[in-house]
């Protein structure tokens, strides 16, 4: 008789338990911290010239709208450029620069350039502690015939470096996962 | 009460009167249920040792007596023996009630050897602990693949999700020790959180027929139960250990119970299980460990008429997920799919690195039910489930340890079922429940939620009823009904919200605007009605038929309503719909059973047609910085689901037996005309067993496993521009894996230590020839081979 008094002691509170619970505050909205929106690549010519940029921009993330690509202009014949990368976050404000994290995580980042029809070759400029590769910094160096085609910038995280070709830029066997894929029209012109 | 009365009366006069053994005890035996007169039952006077039995009347008298306690033992056939104690001080009455209802029997008598079904008329099969104990290192959704028709769709091998005849995830119901397991169960890759060691049986009920849990469970139900315990005092348990090669694990499961006589008993149970990285015939699985542990503890009381259980469960996973499958791009799904072997493979770790999971699942439930004479049993109970998941992706800088997904989901349920069994030919269930479920998404993810932040509030209420035509037939109905509404608020990003074009179906659900993502508050509301119908018959000794027929509706999982998201592990963007409705299946079940000495064959057809079927395929792509993704948006068609599951076993002696179990199925778009999607292929397993118990009851099996390449399958493949290669290549995610074959082989013997101490001593080895192959509904397929050769060893201890 007892055991059923204090069961019945226990549903009651079961039943308030269940009866107040909810509350009507918003949720919080989330700022998404490691996505990446923007890519710009700078392209200063050593000897002079018109400085080059090429951007890729997506604000939604994984959201519906492509991204948008940009390029400021055709490069210049059978010249070198220095080139440097800015990743930013700009869901955040002010937008975020993701350079810091990859320059603390260089071990494991590498980005790669590929050009079609031979319009240019591109050689690192920075390392990491293993002297492989990053590819925040670059030098680039256009063709000596003019022509058009695509350069396709890419990072990958964890790549295996040392992987045959990897350190020389050949994307083939470097495997990790992609964080970027840009590919920009480009003319040498 | 009435007896202590009664008892304290008798003493007061026995003091005035002092010896006299001419007292006389007389009553009347009758039926608990229906009050009916019981001939002929046996009255042994434990006592005197005297026999007396009741009469036509159902009367009884015991003459002679003494003063003092007085043992009875009465028993009659189809009973429950029942001892009782009176006091004599003088003439006394006394009215013994009977259980007559041998189904009944099962839920207070003990070591019930006998199969007793939780349905009469549905396709149910039921694994036994014998069975259970051997997937004690193992899931859940291993161990149900000793039911025919029942496979699993997996991620990696520790995330094993149970199939029923081609259904899964939330249309397969899991009820653990009564309670409808809340376990976030819609995504593929959440396996259910259920300990197989605190369990004593699982039933297996395919379709929707088994009312009284659920209305939704368009695939089945599964029903776990803690091991039977028998009222007397005793003290006793077990404990398994293991240990196997593949993945260097080692698992560790205790249960202790201890019972009175009177009818408390009170049970915990404790396991743990570690797993370093799997192995696949010629590479390691890095990544794939698992650390698992599980507690439970079960106590109350019961008796005949009345009784109460307070369980409480705990168990926490933390399982790695292949290393390999976490890509970033298409172009990384397309390289991992032609390298045919892993990309990232390292040397055997018990670590657990990401992408991994973390889930921890808790129940809390107290019921009681009473039964009430010539009415039948009514029971209450509250359950309350607390579940929590982490998923810790590859990540950068400082989120580097910060989950990704951090999800609280928190169900209340209250429901009462009441049985009317005063007439064995015509019982009568009904039943109600209320539910009450918060999901919480952490926004210190730093990631956009996959799921929002919903309240969900259930109600359902059904009717069924059994009749027993003649000794041989059983017909049953049932009805129910179930409300839900959800209530959630979820942030879209204003393009996504614009793209699917909510701006012009839901403009009114937006609260507030943050410029690049909105907050809307979609509530949704559902009514389904859920219809079953069932009959058995059985013609004679050996053969019998089950026909039955289910209607159910589920209503759409947060999953297929809400998901806006990059999966990384399959490189695809999935999309859920606000606009998808609920989905009805109209499902026809029709079983043959034959039974003799020799034989026993089950063949179990069944066709479900769903209108409205929601599932997930590829609609496009759509670009990002990370590339292109394929964009797979939740849909609805209308789907035919047939098959026929066979069981059959033949015994030559009492030695060797051969036993077969196969299962066909074939799952059409009959919108679209074309297959379904992960519908398990054609498998059958034979098994040809040698036991001798003379051996230290020696038992071995040798057990060969046939999966047939799957050839109705839809072509979702799609071209892809690499830009790396510069060249458009063929994404083949369609394509199952080619047939397979696997062999195994299980033994074990059992020793006795003393008189109540047994020790079994089990090995087991599987996939014996080191087989490389891979799975259909293995997710991981793209990326690695399943397992390779495992050595297991097994240690049961029963005290």
């Amino acid at each position: 008789m007892k055991t059923l008094k204090n069961l019945s002691i226990l549903f009651l509170s079961a039943l308030v338990f269940t009866a107040c619970s909810s509350d009507d505050d918003n949720p919080e909205a989330v700022n998404e911290e490691e996505v990446i929106t923007t890519l710009t690549a700078t392209l200063i010519p050593a000897t002079g010239g018109n400085t080059i940029t090429l951007q890729t921009k997506d604000l939604d993330g994984d959201g519906p709208n492509p991204p948008v690509v940009s390029i400021s202009g055709p490069l210049a014949v059978n010249t070198t450029y220095n080139g440097t990368l800015e990743l930013l976050n700009e869901t955040e404000s002010p937008a975020e620069s993701i350079n810091v994290e990859i320059i603390e995580e260089d071990d494991e980042h590498q980005f790669f350039y590929q050009v079609t029809n031979s319009l240019a070759t591109f050689t690192y400029e920075d390392f990491d502690g293993d002297s492989n590769p990053v590819g925040l910094a670059f030098t680039a160096t256009t063709s000596a015939t003019p022509g058009t085609g695509t350069l396709t910038i890419t990072l990958r995280h964890e790549p295996s470096k040392s992987a045959a070709g990897v350190s020389e830029g050949d994307i083939t066997n470097a495997g990790g996962e992609t964080d970027i894929q840009a590919v920009f029209s480009i003319s040498v012109e | 009460m009435k007896h202590y009365i009664l008892i304290i009366a008798c003493c007061l006069f026995g003091f005035a009167y002092g010896q006299n053994c001419n007292y006389k005890l007389s009553g009347n035996v009758h039926d608990f249920h229906d009050g009916s007169a019981i001939a002929g039952a046996a009255i042994y006077i434990e006592t005197l040792d005297r026999y007396t039995t009741s009469d036509i009347e159902g009367n009884y008298s015991i003459e002679n007596l003494c003063k003092g306690l007085l043992t009875l033992e009465i028993s009659h056939l189809g009973c429950e023996t029942k001892r009782i104690k009176v006091q004599i001080n003088g003439d006394t009455q006394y009215e013994i009630n009977m259980e007559h209802h041998i189904e009944e029997l099962h839920e207070i008598k003990i070591d019930a050897s006998g199969n007793p079904k939780l349905t009469k008329t549905s396709q149910e099969t039921q694994l036994k602990a014998k069975t259970l104990e051997r997937f004690s290192a193992f899931s859940l959704g291993d161990a149900l693949k000793q039911v025919s028709g029942v496979s699993s769709i997996n991620t990696g091998n520790t995330i094993v999700k149970p199939v029923i005849n081609g259904l899964h995830s939330s249309r397969v119901v899991v009820m653990t020790n009564n309670v409808r397991l809340q376990d976030q169960e819609w995504g593929i890759e959440h396996a259910p959180n259920i300990d197989l060691n605190a369990s004593g049986q699982i039933n297996v009920i395919k379709g929707a027929n088994a009312l009284a849990y659920s209305g939704d469970a368009i695939g089945g139900v599964i029903v776990l139960k803690p091991k039977n315990i028998s009222l007397k005092d005793s003290l006793y348990g077990k404990t398994i250990l293991g240990a196997q090669s593949n993945g260097r694990g080692y698992n560790l499961s205790s249960l202790l119970t201890k019972s009175w006589k009177k009818g408390w008993y009170a049970t915990g149970q404790a396991s743990y299980k570690r797993f370093g990285d799997f192995k696949a015939p010629d590479y390691y699985l890095t990544n794939t460990g698992m650390n698992s542990k599980g507690l439970s503890v079960n106590t109350g009381f019961k008796s005949f008429e009345k009784g109460f259980n307070v369980f409480y469960s705990y168990l926490n996973n933390e399982i790695g997920i292949l290393r390999a499958s976490h890509i970033g791009s298409v172009e990384d799904l397309v390289n991992a799919i032609n390298k045919q072997e892993p990309l990232v493979q390292d040397d055997f770790s018990y670590d657990i690195s990401a992408p991994r999971q973390e889930v921890t699942h808790q129940i809390i439930k107290a019921d009681f039910y009473k039964r009430f004479k010539k009415f039948g049993r009514l029971e209450f109970q509250y359950d309350f489930q607390n579940n929590q998941r982490f998923e810790y992706d590859v990540r950068v800088g400082n989120d580097k340890d910060k989950a990704a997904i951090d999800l609280t989901l928190k169900t209340h349920t209250l429901k009462s079922n009441l049985k009317i069994d005063t007439n064995t030919n015509a019982i009568y269930k009904v039943g109600v429940n209320v539910g009450f479920q918060n999901n919480f998404a952490n926004p210190e993810t730093g990631v956009r939620r996959l799921i929002p932040d919903y309240d969900k509030f259930d109600f359902g209420i059904y009717a069924i009823s059994d009749y027993k035509i003649g000794d041989n037939t059983n017909i049953d109905f049932g009805l129910r009904y179930d409300f839900n509404k959800i209530d959630a608020k979820k942030f879209y990003l204003t393009s996504r919200w614009e793209e699917r074009g909510y701006d012009q179906d839901f403009g009114d659900i937006v609260i507030d605007d943050l410029g690049t993502q909105l907050l809307a508050n979609p509530v949704l509301t559902y009514h389904n009605v859920s219809v079953s119908a069932g009959i058995t018959h059985q013609f004679n000794a050996n053969n019998s038929v089950i026909l039955n027929y289910g209607l159910a509706n589920r209503a759409p999982n947060p999953s297929e309503l809400f998901s806006d998201g990059l999966h990384h592990s399959a490189a695809r963007i999935e999309l859920g719909d606000l606009r998808i409705k609920q989905e009805t299946s109209n499902r026809i079940g029709a079983s043959y059973l034959f039974n003799n000495e020799k034989l026993s064959l089950n063949l179990e057809s069944y066709l479900n047609h769903i209108k409205d079927y929601i599932f997930i395929k590829p609609t496009g792509t759509e670009l990002t910085i990370r590339g292109a993704f394929p964009v797979w948006d939740y849909l609805q068609t209308n789907a035919l689901l047939y098959g026929l599951d066979i069981s059959a076993n033949y015994k030559f002696n009492s030695q060797w037996f051969l036993n077969n179990k196969t299962a066909f199925i074939k799952g059409r778009d009959i919108t679209k005309k074309e297959a379904l999607i992960d519908i398990p292929s054609f498998k059958t397993v034979n098994t040809i067993g040698y036991s001798n118990k003379k051996w230290l009851n020696f038992n071995a099996e040798l057990q060969s496993e046939l999966v047939l390449k799957q050839n109705d399958y839809p072509d979702n493949n799609f071209e892809v521009f690499i830009p790396t290669t510069e060249e458009f290549v063929l994404l083949d995610i369609s394509t199952p894996p080619p047939t397979y074959h696997l062999m195994h082989f299980e033994s074990d013997i059992t020793v006795k230590l003393s008189k109540k101490t047994d020790l079994n001593i089990g090995l087991n080895i599987t996939n014996i020839f080191n087989t490389s192959y891979r799975e259909y509904l293995n997710r991981l397929r793209y990326f690695a081979d399943d397992l390779g050769r495992n050595f297991m060893l097994q240690l049961k201890l029963n005290y």
